[in-house]
């Protein structure tokens, strides 16, 4: 078996308030396999995008990382200096962040967009060698050498959503971490958006973490799969076992709040709230919401368990 | 409780619009109670500004940060005059806020940024319900929360329907949650209707082309993963779409001659469903007055 090709051990990231210390990631750990996709679900604030934007050291102050290690196969993200993170993202870990298709430049062409990046990376490419590539990348999104031409404003939302992975595998990166990605598109357009990040990761070997709250679309996309919930990861296991078998009951409950298309009037919203990282609930963070919380899990803090090929943080699993 | 469902930019948002009296229509007329829009009188233009509410799409772009939320639910109240005292408000807001499973005590006196997305929009529908209102139109309510408190919003919207009897039109991109809240869904396509009708038919057995395109494109948890593959497989055709014809022709796998000559009827394939397709053009034709018939039970 190959070795990871990133590894996340003990993250911890934590937002410095008045009020205290919030900690958006607690104790996170995982590994990612050459090629594999791996989703991160959960509600928002479950920090699901902290740690997305802590694996490329992209938390900003008030917020740090407070302990834990990230691995890209053998450097440690923490001991590299500005220019080597730098260097790191894109060409060792990319981001398509959440609406990333309102970050592309409203003022620069599309092919100008992708040009800097390889300019950014210190590659000196020759004009036509420069446009070659340019059009090989928009080619592999599935899009037309014009919109090089182009300004984001001519293109559609799926158009732009694309032109954003290209430029995300213009480096050609093991890791591609694409953070909802297809949240504002409508499901013809995710489905081709998809496709395409599918395509582009395969033709990679890159590793992605999607991360997001769409299970249909968990399902459909990722290998394994990490349900977070108030900063902790509670349950991590391949995709079809979740599904079929989920054994943490904040699972059950986000893989039932999914709309069905068969039986109608079944629509099941998780009841309460989230909680507040500033005042978690003891124990379980889990246990105000679920029904079968039991004495225990009112005291005392559940840890991952391996279960079957699965990893729960369940008393009662 | 009816639905609107089509892709962005397919006129979904501007037929909302017009509803609300937002624009005027370039040709026909928005009737409400029998009445034309453009025509209502001050005492009527107050009554309907009273009995049709609006949700919007974005629970941030609504609040004025400097204020206190209360200000969007109090406004109402006193420019409808639905309170007599300020005990009578404080109630008729709390009874509004908790219709919506909120905890008056938990979002009164906070500024919007001290609310999570989902709460500032589910203000957003209790502030819609304070004037007790005929109609509310919401244009995609829960577009930007996530899944959980969708299905939660929503439920909130259904109960509307059920034990106060309000219509609402549902606007979205979102079949899955339509088919779960609505009765009846027209799905739109670049401004065209393309099929009508009870919701369960035209969700379960689409008919139009572009209907089965959006319902085979829902990623589905349990279901065969086939979902990434099958875009892989959609054909493309090569029709170039013409002025008269069908808007779909160019993305349709049906598509034949007869689609470009002229814009396809809506055929009554079934007593609750029209088709906008030359494919059920052995169906009688419905004419645009009589959608009513198939989309009412």
């Amino acid at each position: 078996m190959s070795e990871p090709v990133l590894r996340v051990e003990g993250l911890r990231v934590a937002f410095d308030h008045p009020l205290g210390k919030v900690r958006a990631v607690d104790d996170v750990s995982f590994a990612l396999m050459p090629g594999e996709r791996f989703g991160l679900a959960g509600e928002s604030g479950s920090g699901k995008s902290t740690l997305a934007l802590s694996i490329l050291r992209l938390i900003k102050p008030p917020g740090h990382i407070e302990a834990g290690a990230v691995w890209l196969d053998d450097a440690r993200i923490a001991d590299l200096d500005d220019d080597g993170i730098r260097r790191l993202r894109l060409a060792g870990i990319a981001l398509v962040p959440q609406g990333s298709m309102n970050s592309l430049n409203p003022v620069l062409r599309i092919g100008r967009q992708i040009a800097d990046a390889f300019a950014d990376h210190g590659l000196r490419l020759g004009h036509r060698e420069e446009q070659r590539r340019i059009t090989a990348l928009l080619a592999a999104v599935g899009l037309p050498a014009t919109i090089a031409r182009m300004y984001p404003h001519e293109l559609s939302g799926g158009m732009k959503q694309r032109a954003c992975i290209a430029i995300a595998i213009s480096l050609r990166p093991k890791v591609i971490i694409a953070d909802e990605p297809t949240s504002a598109l409508d499901v013809v357009v995710q489905r081709q958006v998809m496709a395409t990040l599918a395509r582009v990761q395969q033709e990679l070997g890159a590793a992605v973490i999607l991360v997001g709250h769409d299970m249909g679309l968990m399902a459909q996309f990722v290998d394994r799969l990490g349900i977070m919930y108030a900063g902790r990861l509670v349950e991590v296991a391949p995709i079809a076992d979740i599904i079929a078998r989920p054994r943490h009951p904040y699972t059950r409950a986000l893989i039932a709040a999914l709309p069905s298309l068969e039986a109608r009037g079944m629509l099941a919203g998780i009841p309460g709230l989230a909680p507040s990282l500033r005042e978690l609930p003891s124990g379980c963070a889990f246990h105000p919401r679920c029904e079968l919380a039991i004495d225990r899990c009112r005291a005392e803090r559940p840890v991952l368990r391996d279960i079957a090929g699965a990893q729960v943080g369940c008393h009662l699993a | 409780m009816m639905q609107c469902r089509g892709e962005s930019g397919s006129g979904k948002t501007t037929l909302a619009r017009l509803l609300l009296g937002l624009v005027e229509p370039t040709e026909g007329i928005v009737r409400y109670r029998g009445q034309d829009l453009r025509r209502l009188g001050f005492e009527a233009r107050r009554t309907f500004r009273r009995d049709v509410q609006a949700i919007f799409q974005d629970p941030y772009g609504v609040y004025n940060p400097f204020y206190r939320v209360d200000h969007v639910l109090t406004v109402p109240v006193r420019r409808f005059g639905l309170a007599t005292s300020r005990a009578d408000a404080r109630d008729l807001i709390g009874e509004a806020l908790r219709a919506v499973g909120l905890r008056p005590e938990e979002i009164l006196g906070r500024y919007p940024h001290q609310l999570s997305g989902g709460q500032r929009q589910r203000v957003m529908v209790a502030r819609a319900l304070l004037p007790k209102p005929k109609l509310i139109v919401a244009d995609e309510p829960v577009s930007m929360v996530d899944a959980s408190l969708r299905a939660t919003i929503l439920g909130s919207l259904r109960r509307l329907t059920d034990e106060h009897g309000i219509s609402i039109l549902y606007i979205t991109h979102d079949l899955a949650t339509a088919y779960q809240v609505s009765d009846a869904i027209l799905v739109l396509y670049r401004a065209h209707l393309a099929e009508a009708g009870a919701v369960e038919p035209v969700v379960r057995r689409p008919q139009h082309p572009y209907t089965q395109l959006l319902v085979s494109a829902i990623p589905r948890a349990h279901a065969e993963r086939d979902w990434l593959a099958e875009e892989n497989e959609t054909p493309r055709t090569s029709v170039a779409l013409t002025p008269d014809g069908c808007v779909f022709a160019d993305r349709c796998p049906h598509a034949v001659e007869l689609c470009l000559a002229a814009p396809p009827a809506l055929h009554r394939t079934e007593p609750r469903r029209g088709v906008a397709c030359v494919q059920y053009r052995e169906h009688a034709v419905l004419s645009a007055s009589a959608l009513g018939e198939v989309l009412l039970p």
